[in-house]
């Protein structure tokens, strides 16, 4: 898994911009015999047809990034985030545009740290005129963190865990496929970081009885964080709730009760702030039950988030042993 | 002229009756059908000349920011709240009528005689306003007007040079008015056009507008705001009066999809119709409740640059609005068979 994770790290994917990341992730299903289909705002969806239920599994696979707005006549570009931008990560980050172009961030003068806000910075891409810069970069261009990967003992640095740790997850599943006979929808959606958008679509699209969305969540296990029962490298955390989703009470017990009798470590997760596809998914036509499964992570929307492997692969299995629970469709 | 008959409409979020009317009365002999649905959005559809051709949805919204009527003071003055985004700071002084029978009304305060010297440091806000519409008791004001009652600005339209129009409510009678003339055309594709109501308070009209109407694309009419004044770096500018229309490439509701996006760049350069970039992310438009209908439909936003939006008094350059009308019906007599990558 971890190659691929890095594989996905380093293909270009911004809310909007997610064909790389999704050729990316198209090569790496072209072996699995699932049939692909791409829908109108991108999401990438990947079926399995069976009978007797539909489940719905999504990891998103865009990133937070940065819009150019300005080209100014020395060649600085002034943008709009893309997503959850903090001000304090980006000031100093090095980004780069599709093609490869590099910049890096500077700012305004800026007396206190409270005045630091995105429109006091300024992307510099080496460029001396507007006419250069414009060469390279247009008014529209995206542009993410630069990207990096290492992996030191159990755990991983990196760019855009969030999410192509739930993208590579998923993919781990598909490769290790559970004999089951329901129908089944796994998708790699788009527009999660603006808004939880492309899941919305999708979810509508598809119809399924039982979703379960893969992504990351916050810890509380660094020093002085604000209080969080979620650490690294205990297990995957099984959403409780967000700002987005109070997780079906039957799909959240089931997760627990399949962690339980697999001997999986999980955790339970509330966040506090924030939300995930299953926001969008659960309010899809008459209601879908959903959870999810999230992977605990430091530094979240940072250059260099934080996980441990070990809770990467045990969210695998435990998804796994999820997807073979007699129970997942009681009603049908 | 039709724009100026629009922005003289009333029409509060939820209140948009006056102005349904006066768009069904205008495009009524260019449509082949015509109804309002359960929310009050005004839809028409206009069958294309080409079998098989996509369905586009063209919409722009009826409703303009407003102030509603939440309570009658013994005095016969008025209280209110604000519909949609008013700055409060402006509301002082400004004339309004209230209702559908367009009550003349004036927003007061203290005269300036009355205000300490602590009270000028900041603006008046909602609790410091009332709604004066002449009535000298509760019972006299009953007889106008009732509570949960919009009320609009009450300014004249007016022409600025040749050129520019000074104007309320031209967010987005400006859009209405350019989807009127559009209809009056001919188009390989079929059209559905949708009149929304309350965008203002949170893109719900368009919401629904689109579900189960099999839509292939859709291009919202907007107003957007244009900063190319004095006090704003080049960078803060959004869009400029004169640039042509500004088209968005992502804003607070909306990634534009990117295929239609350039397709209409493509036919604007052929064509040699300026346009620009809105050169923001901040905002929201109806686009941002249309592409996440159903499975999803490609949406574009194209918008008239506006100074002073949400104000009495808004000015926009009529030059971007023709080319708005004419970027938009080239395109559409562009596009055939298919979805957004024609």
């Amino acid at each position: 898994m971890k190659n691929i994770l890095q594989r996905l790290i380093y293909a270009f994917g911004p809310s909007g911009k997610e064909e790389e990341i999704r050729s990316v992730l198209k090569e790496e299903l072209a072996v699995t015999g699932l049939q692909l289909k791409t829908d109108a705002l991108g999401n990438l969806i990947a079926t399995k047809p069976g009978q007797g239920g539909r489940l719905m599994l999504a990891a998103h696979m865009d990133e937070i990034g940065l819009l150019v707005t300005h080209i100014d006549d020395k060649g600085f570009l002034r943008f709009a985030p893309i997503g959850g931008q903090d001000p304090r990560n980006l000031l100093g980050s090095r980004v780069v545009f599709a093609d490869g172009t590099m910049g890096t961030i500077g700012a305004e003068t800026i007396k206190e740290a409270k005045d630091l806000k995105i429109d006091k910075l300024f992307l510099d891409i080496g460029a001396a005129t507007s006419a250069q810069a414009e060469e390279i970069v247009q008014i529209g261009s995206p542009a993410v963190f630069a990207p990096h990967f290492s992996h030191q003992g159990d755990r991983i640095i990196g760019k855009s865990l969030d999410n192509r740790a739930g993208c590579a997850l998923l993919l781990a599943v598909i490769r290790d496929l559970p004999p089951v006979d329901y129908h089944l929808d796994f998708v790699f959606t788009v527009q999660e970081e603006v808004g939880l958008r492309g899941a919305r679509t999708a979810a509508y699209h598809l119809h399924p009885d039982l979703a379960l969305a893969v992504d990351v969540t916050r810890t509380g296990d660094t020093p002085e964080s604000p209080p969080m029962a979620v650490e690294l490298g205990k297990g995957p955390a099984i959403k409780i709730k967000d700002t987005s989703l109070i997780s079906h009470p039957r799909v959240r017990d089931l997760l627990k009760e399949t962690a339980h009798s697999r001997g999986i470590p999980f955790q339970l997760e509330v966040l506090a702030r924030g939300g995930t596809d299953a926001g969008s998914i659960h309010l899809s036509r008459e209601g879908v039950p959903s959870g999810v499964i999230s992977i605990p992570t430091r530094y979240v929307h940072s250059p260099a988030e934080v996980i441990d492997y070990r809770d990467l692969t045990n969210a695998a299995s435990l998804l796994s042993a999820f997807m073979q629970q007699e129970q997942l469709f009681p009603d049908l | 002229m039709l724009l100026k008959r629009l922005s003289a409409a009333f029409g509060p979020p939820g209140q948009e009756g006056e102005v349904r009317d006066l768009l069904r009365r205008e495009i009524g002999p260019y449509v082949d059908k015509i109804w309002t649905d359960a929310l009050g959005n005004l839809l028409a559809e206009k069958k294309g000349l080409e079998e098989g051709a996509p369905r586009v949805m063209l919409t722009a919204h009826m409703d303009e920011v407003a102030l509603m009527i939440t309570h009658i003071e013994d005095t016969g003055l008025l209280r209110f709240k604000t519909m949609g985004g008013i700055d409060q700071r402006i509301l002082v002084s400004k004339p309004v009528v209230v209702g559908v029978k367009k009550v003349p009304g004036v927003i007061g305060s203290k005269a300036i005689h009355l205000v300490t010297p602590e009270e000028r440091k900041r603006a008046f806000m909602l609790r410091d306003l009332y709604l004066d519409i002449g009535a000298s008791s509760r019972e006299e004001a009953e007889k106008l007007v009732t509570v949960g009652e919009g009320a609009v600005f009450n300014s004249s339209f007016c022409l600025l040079g040749d050129n520019r129009v000074r104007a309320k409510a031209l967010d987005d009678r400006v859009g209405c008015s350019a989807l009127v003339e559009i209809l009056q055309r001919q188009y390989p594709v079929t059209l559905i056009a949708a009149f929304t109501v309350q965008e203002e308070v949170g893109l719900r009209g368009a919401r629904v507008a689109a579900f189960g109407k099999d839509i292939d694309l859709a291009l919202v009419l907007e107003a957007t705001m244009a900063f190319d004044v004095p006090d704003s770096k080049p960078h803060e500018t959004v869009t400029y009066l004169g640039g042509g229309p500004a088209l968005t490439i992502m804003d607070r509701t909306l990634i534009a999809d990117p295929a239609l996006l350039a397709s209409l760049r493509k036919t604007a350069r052929e064509r040699k119709i300026p346009y620009q970039l809105r050169r923001t992310g901040t905002g929201g438009t109806d686009g941002g409740a249309i592409h996440l209908t159903e499975d999803g439909i490609p949406t574009v936003v194209m918008a008239v640059p506006c100074r002073y939006l949400h104000s009495p008094a808004s000015v926009i350059e009529l030059s971007d609005y023709h080319h708005l009308v004419d970027l938009t019906s080239a395109f559409l007599s562009e596009l055939t068979e298919g979805r957004a990558d024609k």
